[in-house]
């Protein structure tokens, strides 16, 4: 539930409105964009359109098609408010008033394709990351700037201007509501998957906070994703991105304890994960692996299925997955990539191999490689040098499960005898 | 349409690239001045001596200054620039592209802000 319905909970229509308005806010505004080629005018438009519904509706009752009536509503006040704004020397929304009313019902058209257009503006390499985030949450998610705000941990004041700056730049060099012409399409698709999957973890791995999961975000993200392959069903990597969000968001409930400790994997209790999503995590995958397309999200949602697959931890296929990292590495090398890969490693050959992996890595400033090398330490018998890394980790974690689970490990290795090899 | 402004950056005090390399450069953006004359993007452009002949002139209350060199004290100096039209910003990053590879700098975009009369 979003916060907002969670403070106008008076009356299920009431209820009933913001359910829609999370809904078909991102399909009205997006079609609304297309009209007036203006994202103000566009959200205006449609928050008047909500505004008049939920005065109306609880009366009424809700209209055939509520979405259809959002946008005809939303339409019509910015054809007003355009006409009366209209001067002589505005013949830009004199135009935008001619064109619209020459465009048949804008309910007819496509508007799955309105939201693709729009995806790709929102997730446009000229904005910056955190830029594209927020327009993607606000204009297709239909968050409100104070819900993201909250979801990011920054002022609002700071999210607002981060939104007002990025529209401002989308109209003022022009950045095209389209599609990508095939060449670009691999290149702007995988910006707009990085997005989803930004948005995703930061709902799953809060970088501060008290709650390590902050669940509203992961629900978007799962919803973009969602829509992001219903509208691009030949696009593996797109079904690889929903099946490993998916196969993740499976075992939410199994990864922390009950007062918010982080539970690793392989101690995570198996009964817990949810099934449903597993399933469909799993059949996603399997149809990737039929098109025979790779890509990054593909693999990593493979991973994520081997681990699903394994009905204990000892059980787990790690031959297979260190298979796949390799696989990862060859196509998409990264430095965090090499480590998730040295956690494999360890399974398959030992510690002491997955250690002189890690020391070749350049990830100082990152907590779990630092939590990774601890680990490692503490399997091989290294306390002391477990209980440096330990704090090297602790020195850089900021989410505070994180940080308690990385206490607990530390306490741990303590209670061990040094060994010596 | 829109225009923009393609700014190609310098960093000043780097060691000059050889004869051969200037006269290559030459030549690239000429191939890429006739594109743009071609597609009928070109609106104008050219090269600028170094920011060290750039002189600047203020007026504070009224009375105007003028003071030898560049107004920003970066090293960073634009060394050339384009103004092109183009149907949005990707058809823009497109020339911006060429221009980078032509030019051997960065070229940064920036947006008029009137559409041209027509």
């Amino acid at each position: 539930m979003s916060p907002k319905s969670e403070l106008t909970s008076a009356g299920s229509e009431v209820t009933a409105v913001d359910r829609i308005f999370r809904e078909e806010s991102g399909k009205a505004v997006a079609c609304l964009i297309r009209l007036f080629r203006d994202i103000d005018v566009a959200e205006e438009a449609v928050q008047e359109a909500f505004m008049v519904a939920s005065e109306g509706w609880p009366e009424t009752g809700l209209p055939p098609n509520p979405g259809g009536w959002i946008v005809t509503t939303a339409r019509n006040r910015a054809i007003d408010r355009l006409r009366r704004e209209s001067t002589r020397e505005n013949r830009h929304a004199q135009a935008a008033v001619l064109y619209t009313q020459s465009e048949p019902d804008p309910i007819e058209g496509p508007v799955s394709d309105d939201r693709l257009r729009l995806v790709f503006t929102c997730c446009h390499p000229a904005l910056e990351a955190p830029a594209q985030v927020a327009l993607t949450l606000r204009l297709l998610g239909g968050l409100q700037t104070a819900e993201i705000a909250r979801a990011f941990l920054v002022p609002e004041t700071t999210m607002a201007q981060r939104l007002v700056r990025a529209k401002r730049k989308i109209k003022a060099a022009n950045i095209p509501y389209r599609i990508p012409r095939d060449a670009d399409l691999p290149d702007r698709l995988e910006a707009v998957l990085t997005v989803i999957y930004l948005i995703y973890n930061e709902g799953y791995a809060a970088s501060s906070g008290d709650e390590l999961v902050r669940s509203d975000l992961c629900d978007e993200a799962i919803r973009l994703a969602r829509f992001l392959t219903d509208l691009m069903p030949d696009e593996p990597e797109a079904i690889g991105l929903l099946a490993l969000l998916l196969l993740t968001e499976s075992r939410r409930s199994a990864r922390t304890t009950s007062d918010g400790s982080l539970i690793l994997l392989g101690d995570q209790d198996r009964s817990l994960w949810d099934r449903e999503l597993i399933d469909e995590g799993q059949t996603l995958v399997r149809a990737c692996l039929r098109r025979n397309r790779p890509g990054p999200f593909q693999i990593q949602a493979a991973i994520a299925a081997l681990h699903s697959d394994a009905p204990t931890a000892e059980g787990t296929d790690w031959t297979q997955i260190l298979r796949l990292y390799d696989q990862l590495m060859a196509m998409a090398p990264s430095p965090v990539v090499a480590l998730n890969r040295a956690v494999a490693l360890a399974e398959v050959e030992g510690a002491a191999e997955a250690l002189a992996q890690l020391d070749g890595l350049h990830l100082n400033g990152y907590h779990l490689f630092h939590a990774t090398r601890a680990e490692m330490l503490h399997r091989l018998g290294r306390v002391r040098a477990a209980d440096a890394a330990y704090g090297e980790a602790l020195a850089r974690a900021t989410n505070l499960a994180e940080r308690r689970f990385l206490e607990e490990r530390r306490h741990l290795n303590g209670l061990t005898e040094e060994r010596h090899s | 349409m829109t225009q923009y402004l393609l700014s190609v950056f310098n960093t000043e005090g780097q060691e000059e690239p050889s004869p051969e390399v200037i006269q290559e450069m030459y030549a690239d953006v000429d191939a890429v001045n006739a594109e743009l004359m071609a597609a009928g993007a070109w609106v104008f452009g050219g090269g600028l001596h170094p920011a060290d002949t750039a002189t600047v002139v203020s007026a504070r209350s009224g009375e105007t200054m003028i003071t030898d060199g560049p107004y920003a004290e970066t090293k960073e100096q634009i060394g050339g620039f384009w103004i092109i039209e183009a149907a949005d910003l990707d058809a823009a990053l497109d020339w911006a592209r060429k221009a980078t590879v032509a030019c051997r700098g960065p070229v940064e975009v920036r947006p008029f802000q009137d559409e041209p009369e027509v």
